[in-house]
């Protein structure tokens, strides 16, 4: 019994160090030949600090648009009854079923249209409502006793202030969730930032690393140095908060 | 006042609806609709019937690109099952530093696919490579990883004399480099969804299977591996779904324009990239679009019939 415990551990421990080490060699580079100073380099080689900037700016906003579209979406869906409310919720679910890159080239055509190609608005109106967060939270507002919804509304609480006041405090752990799965999908976003922007000014981190990448190729430490401080806050914050993120992954089944 | 409670339910979706509707229902018909139409950096030039479609089927670029998709699929999907499932395995129950593997296996599942892609990059490099340094290390010839356009099967194989060529040389070593990234990124997550399917499974069974005598390789055939396969199946459509709609590692580690060495990292969503906006092609783009869909779908169907009553959201 004791030998095999003594196997798992074994097996387990070769298997984490082969997954660390993509992690352990990034930083080790990173420090190669001038320590912490390749980091400012980089920093200061293009303008990351931009891309910083606007990572975090798209990030925020498209958050607080998908926690207010999602919230009231999903207190309308789950809550109240009303001709037509299940067809319009299977119109926002079919969305759900197509990926992104099917329909990324007409996305750029409505744009263009729209004069939005390389503004702010490219990255931030189109993703500021996010279904799946719209059924994790209806799923949960469903959930709500109706009488609890009957007293508050006894005790003059507007339809509005119960969602307010009553329902989201309750939902706490849904938000987080769908906090976490917005961030991690915002911060990490590649192909759209890719298509519709194309000005420095408005670029995010993962597009500039990726140009950072062609332009530096063969400057390991810089680019070792620059994917360390890009990976870094989501890592913090996935260290802070990865029991309520692993299990949220394990419940929902899906990738942020 | 009465109006107002009638027409309010509607008013709370509309934020959420402008959005879908615009930026999803339209752009996902009009993806349709340009697929008949010749559409091009010119704007709208009429519709074509099939043609976009037709030239799709006799396009050997295109068939590349799935080809190279497949095989993609067909290495990422039975890896990252396999291995998350031992891992899973060995990660049940009471353990010590369950925790810390946990966290060591989730940490490239939120750790971008950019920064993934820059840093395995450096690690497959030819010249300079630690990878490289270690099979040198370790007496053994340096490969050229993510450069190499020749397929697996013939690089194993040419030494003996055979000469596979065309689809049965495999998958270039640059493909296959890609799909050890793509494993090694979707190992937490895929070992997370065992470990709870692992958890649903109820203590009587293994209780009975330990009174009739099995072994250990008994339970697992006959308890453990039939019990899982909800989330086995789930994890496979899943994870092919996912891999189908691979990009940022062909286009960060194999970079445009190439799409690989001779092409051979250009998976299908790469592709129609180019498509769409090098050559700002997009009847024949959403062409392809269309047949990623239906080929998505698809998949989606038989999820849906296969595991629509085992497969449940807590």
């Amino acid at each position: 019994m004791k030998s095999a415990q003594l196997l798992k551990q074994a097996l387990l421990l070769v298997g984490g160090i082969i997954m660390l080490m993509p992690f352990l060699w990034m930083v080790s580079t990173s420090l190669e030949q001038g320590g912490l100073k390749n980091y400012v380099e980089a920093w200061n080689r293009v303008p990351f600090g931009t891309y910083f900037l606007n990572t975090l700016f798209v990030t925020g906003l498209t958050l607080i648009g998908v926690l207010i579209t999602s919230s009231l979406a999903a207190y309308s869906f789950g809550t109240m009854e009303y001709p037509g409310r299940d067809k319009l919720f299977l119109l926002f679910l079919s969305t759900m079923m197509v990926p992104q890159p099917v329909y990324l080239a007409p996305s750029y055509v409505i744009l263009a249209k729209l004069g939005w190609v390389d503004t702010y608005l490219a990255l931030i109106v189109p993703w500021t409502t996010n279904v799946f967060s719209i059924f994790l939270l209806r799923q949960h507002f469903m959930t709500l006793p109706k009488s609890l919804y009957e007293a508050a509304r006894l005790d003059g609480c507007s339809r509005f202030g119960y969602l307010w006041r009553v329902a989201l405090p309750l939902s706490k752990s849904v938000i987080a969730t769908i906090m976490l799965f917005n961030v991690i999908g915002s911060w990490n976003s590649f192909m759209w930032p890719l298509v519709v922007t194309h000005s420095e000014k408005l670029r995010v981190l993962q597009v500039g690393l990726s140009y950072f990448n062609q332009e530096q190729s063969s400057n390991y430490q810089l680019l070792m140095a620059a994917s360390t401080f890009s990976v870094l806050p989501l890592l913090l914050l996935f260290l802070l908060a990865q029991k309520h993120l692993v299990a949220s992954y394990s419940r929902s089944g899906l990738k942020g | 006042m009465r109006t107002g409670s009638r027409i309010s339910p509607y008013l709370y979706i509309l934020p959420a609806l402008i959005i879908v509707i615009c930026f999803r229902t339209v752009p996902i018909l009009a993806s349709f609709t340009a697929s008949f139409a010749d559409y091009d950096i010119g704007g709208f030039h009429g519709f074509v019937g099939f043609s976009n479609y037709e030239r799709m089927f006799t396009d050997a670029r295109f068939w590349n690109s799935v080809s190279n998709t497949v095989f993609f699929v067909l290495g990422v999907v039975p890896a990252g099952i396999a291995i998350p499932l031992v891992l899973a395995m060995l990660l049940r129950g009471e353990l010590r530093g369950k925790a810390i593997y946990r966290t060591i296996y989730f940490l490239p599942v939120v750790t971008s696919a950019v920064a993934v892609s820059v840093v395995w990059t450096w690690l497959f490099k030819p010249e300079a490579g630690p990878i490289n340094g270690v099979i040198t290390a370790l007496g053994g010839d340096p490969l050229m990883w993510l450069r190499e356009p020749r397929g697996i099967f013939e690089m194993i194989l040419s030494p003996l004399g055979i000469k596979p060529e065309g689809i049965t040389a495999g998958p270039s070593l640059a493909l296959v480099s890609l799909m050890i990234v793509s494993v090694w990124k979707s190992i937490g997550y895929n070992t997370v969804l065992f470990l709870a399917g692992l958890e649903n499974i109820p203590r009587t069974y293994y209780e009975a299977a330990d009174l009739d005598g099995a072994g250990k390789w008994g339970t697992f055939r006959h308890v453990t591996w039939p019990l899982l396969s909800p989330t086995t199946f789930y994890v496979l459509i899943m994870s092919t779904i996912a891999s189908f709609q691979t990009f940022a590692l062909v286009y960060v580690m194999t970079p445009p324009p190439g799409g690989g060495p001779l092409g051979t990292t250009n998976v299908i969503v790469f592709y129609l990239f180019q498509k769409a906006f090098d050559r700002f092609d997009i009847g024949y783009a959403s062409a392809i679009s269309v047949f990623l869909f239906v080929v998505l779908l698809g998949l989606t169907i038989v999820q849906r019939r296969v595991g629509e009553k085992r497969v449940h959201y807590s």
